[in-house]
């Protein structure tokens, strides 16, 4: 199998070279025989990468310990189900999923993309082909060939690090590398523009799908990065401005920075600039993530071991920004704006606010991520910044873009007069008002959770307002009835309603943030029968009795279990238990270091969050913290929603086509009169 | 005032306040990164470099580690092959935590010429790879 997953990789690498030498000349020369012979080579080199995938899954499933990577993360005694994920589990696995996926995402381009977006394929082909040879050359040159075998056969694997043996595991890197390999597509079609100098309004909708599809996997990666680092980790959090977890937030921003200035540029043809630099840039970010995961360059709990491979991203990153940027340098003359802006109080004022504000928050993390680097340089000295400066930052800078959630959809486009203000704004912001007045008199003093609350419910009146006047509208235009009324109002303005089930999810998970604020935290070492308790944020108080220590042998693992029995205000509520784990191989020597298994009680108040710490050797006298962490049910609530939001926006069909700009005028006039 | 003026204001108020803000959260919360021998430099520099908040990077002396699970104490030396500092640690160590592991520390050295330390990860450089087996 490894000589055939050998050959495919090759096979990919050679079809590849071809497909951007095609697409290229085709493109420029617009020969239809080159043209499509770019196109089969794309289709070519995703069934040969795919072929590598399997031939890789099926040495690992065989455990076919004479490959080096099935050696270094599988064994013989692991959960079936994880085999999976060791394709992923490192470097050289995870760099064949990157190509395979990016290749597939390639071949999905030439095949859906509709018939009036064809012209640019041939350069979108090109460029997700240079992408993918990169990828594949990597693992020929850079030494990380995943079919590399050893010189002789070990009984058994290395295993799955414990802390990647979790069911999140198998869906968080799959998603978030789905977001982070999409951005390439969008970031081909803008090249292939640039390219083809057809910088009309039309790329842009060829593009937003293909934007939408990678910001929503990059949510839903990213939401399950937070959950299996809550769940896992075990230091009672769900995010940590770790330079992983920022850099998948980095192109996120900018993405959904580009989703906003894109209905600028659609509707008042500005922005176009701005517009083709977010992808460009979102693009350089998603590489610049794999970079720093990849090179060791910044300390990072995540990083894969330190290996040239960070090289080869490093040159690809810099010659990819520069090329990127020449071209985009030159056709600059090409990209001015249609109209200028006419009025501060307009939807477009909004929506570049919205943008200054986003990548105001991608540049600040993209700064602190980069600082231990910066200052060494500047300097000599590294200085680091941890979450406090993160925090500091981007808690206010997050909530004006929470504001500006709730302000800029009242908003008409090009200016409103203040007759229109008065009627839009009355409701959401009496909403705001009233619920800070009502947290103040409960007596809630925290400044941050203060305003994130009484934004959202301004934000949230907003979205309300909007439903209940469309949904008001077509009952009494269409006689439908209240529900019909209300599905079909979504279903025929996807685009804006789903946008505002987004919004509604980014509130939820605000309000949910704040919860943090308020969460409580003791340590404790208990012997059996002693109880420790903890007060809640809400009032009660929590009493953590210790029932007692068990040690099993499981699968895979040494056992060690502590279960503590939780009562509220004297009340039992239950049972609660949290393990060590010490992770075995076949013949039960230790693998790995012991790995924590959270206890976690969640209800839509807080989540009760247990650690075992240790054990005190040949006794059951047991460390634990304790802590309560409110709200945190609601982040992952929220996350869902935000993820069902992008749906909505997303389904095929149905919607009306985007607007024209030639109609932009009369939709313009359409919304104000439905405001006014 | 034309629009496009005001919102220049607005931009400026914005970039402004996004560096402002982050020049004075580096300002709060930097914290220098420093290996062993270059902290032992920067007091040979500086002789009252005392109870500043740091994070100091290096490897865990192996055999250095006595823990008292009782009182949640840890005490072990780390070194950069040049220069050796005792630290002493109150909570919970992550699970990664082993002798000659590399960690980074975080905390204030003291006159008594030990680093009290309140925080410290183990930077398992390798979290995704197995640790090779000897």
């Amino acid at each position: 199998m490894t000589l055939l997953g050998s050959l495919a990789l090759w096979v990919a690498f050679l079809f590849g070279l071809w497909g951007a030498l095609t697409g290229f000349l085709g493109g420029r020369r617009e020969r239809g025989d080159l043209i499509a012979s770019s196109r089969h080579a794309v289709y070519a080199m995703c069934g040969a990468l795919f072929v590598a995938v399997v031939a890789l899954e099926v040495a690992l499933f065989r455990h076919d310990f004479n490959v080096e990577y099935v050696a270094a993360y599988t064994s013989r005694n692991m959960p079936v189900f994880y085999n999976w994920s060791a394709l992923y589990a490192g470097q050289k696995g995870s760099l064949l999923f990157w190509a395979a996926v990016l290749a597939l995402f390639g071949a999905l381009a030439q095949a859906l993309t509709a018939r009036r977006h064809r012209v640019y394929l041939p350069y979108v082909g090109a460029i997700t082909c240079v992408v993918a040879v990169f990828f594949v050359s990597v693992m020929l040159f850079g030494h990380a060939n995943p079919f590399a075998r050893l010189p002789y056969t070990p009984i058994d694997g290395n295993g799955l690090n414990p802390q990647l043996q979790n069911p999140g595991m198998v869906f968080h890197p799959p998603m978030l590398y789905l977001g982070y390999i999409s951005i390439t597509i969008p970031f081909a079609f803008a090249m292939a523009a640039l390219l083809s100098k057809r910088l009309d309004a039309d790329w842009l909708v060829a593009i937003r799908k293909w934007t939408l599809l990678s910001w929503l996997f990059l949510s839903i990666g990213i939401c399950l990065g937070m959950w299996w680092a809550y769940v896992e980790l075990g230091w009672g959090g769900y995010w940590a401005w770790d330079p992983v977890e920022n850099a998948s937030f980095l192109p996120w921003l900018t993405m959904t920075a580009f989703l906003h200035s894109v209905m600028v540029q659609e509707k008042r043809g500005m922005l176009k600039k701005w517009n083709l630099a977010l992808i460009i840039g979102s693009w350089l970010l998603s590489i610049f993530g794999t970079f720093i995961t990849r090179s060791g360059v910044i300390s990072s709990v995540h990083s894969f071991t330190q290996s040239n491979v960070g090289y080869f991203f490093l040159v690809f990153l810099i010659v990819s920004a520069i090329v990127s940027f020449w071209v985009y340098a030159t056709r600059l003359p090409l990209l001015q704006a249609e109209a200028t802006l006419e009025s501060m109080v307009s939807r477009e004022a909004s929506f570049l606010f919205n943008n200054l504000l986003l990548v105001g928050i991608a540049f600040s993390v993209l700064w602190g991520t980069l600082f231990p680097i910066l200052s060494e340089l500047v300097s000599g000295t590294k200085v680091t910044v941890g979450p406090p400066f993160f925090n500091q930052v981007n808690i206010p800078l997050g909530l004006g873009l929470l504001a500006v959630t709730g302000i800029g959809p009242l908003i008409a486009w090009r200016r409103s007069s203040g007759a229109n203000l008065r009627r839009q704004f009355a409701v959401p912001a009496a909403a705001g008002g009233l619920t800070l007045l009502a947290l103040l008199a409960a007596g809630m003093r925290e400044f941050y959770p203060l305003v994130a609350i009484a934004l959202g419910a301004l934000v949230s009146a907003t979205i309300t307002q909007e439903f209940v006047r469309g949904v008001a509208a077509r009952h009494r235009q269409y006689g439908e009835g209240w529900p019909l009324a209300f599905g079909r109002l979504i279903a025929r303005n996807r685009r804006r309603y789903g946008g505002y089930i987004v919004h509604a999810g980014i509130v939820i998970l605000f309000i949910s943030f704040t919860g943090m604020a308020f969460k409580t935290e003791t340590e404790a070492t208990l012997r059996p029968g002693e109880t420790a308790t903890l007060k809640s944020p809400y009032g009660w108080t929590y009493s953590f009795t210790h029932q007692g220590v068990s040690q099993y042998a499981a699968l895979n693992r040494q056992v060690t279990a502590a279960t503590v029995a939780v009562a509220r205000d004297g009340r039992r509520i239950g049972l609660m238990t949290t393990e060590k784990r010490q992770h075995v191989d076949a013949v039960g020597r230790p693998t790995f270091q012991p790995s924590t298994e959270v206890g976690i009680r969640s209800d839509l108040r807080e989540d009760l969050y247990i650690v075992l710490a240790g054990v005190v050797d040949g006794t059951e006298q047991t460390v634990f913290r304790f802590t309560i962490n409110p709200l945190v049910w609601w982040v992952w609530f929220g996350g869902l929603i935000v993820a069902l939001g992008g749906l909505v926006v997303m389904w095929p069909g149905g919607g009306a086509p985007a607007v024209r700009r030639e109609q932009a005028g009369y939709a313009v006039k359409l919304v104000a009169k439905d405001a006014g | 005032m034309k629009a496009g003026m005001k919102f220049a204001i607005g931009a400026v108020l914005i970039v402004g306040s996004v560096g402002y803000l982050m020049a004075s959260g580096i300002k709060r919360t930097g914290q220098y990164f420093l290996t062993p021998s270059e902290l032992s430099k920067k007091l040979a520099a500086d002789p009252t470099f005392y109870d500043v908040g740091m994070k100091v990077g290096a490897y865990v002396v192996p055999g250095s580690v006595t823990r008292e699970v009782a009182t949640q104490t840890m005490r072990f030396q780390i070194t950069d092959g040049s220069a050796t500092y005792p630290v002493v640690f109150r909570g919970l160590a992550p699970d990664t935590f082993t002798d000659s592991v590399e960690v980074v520390v975080e905390g204030r050295l003291q006159k008594d010429g030990v680093i009290h330390a309140t925080d410290v990860l183990a930077k398992c450089g390798s979290r995704y790879e197995s640790v090779p087996k000897a």
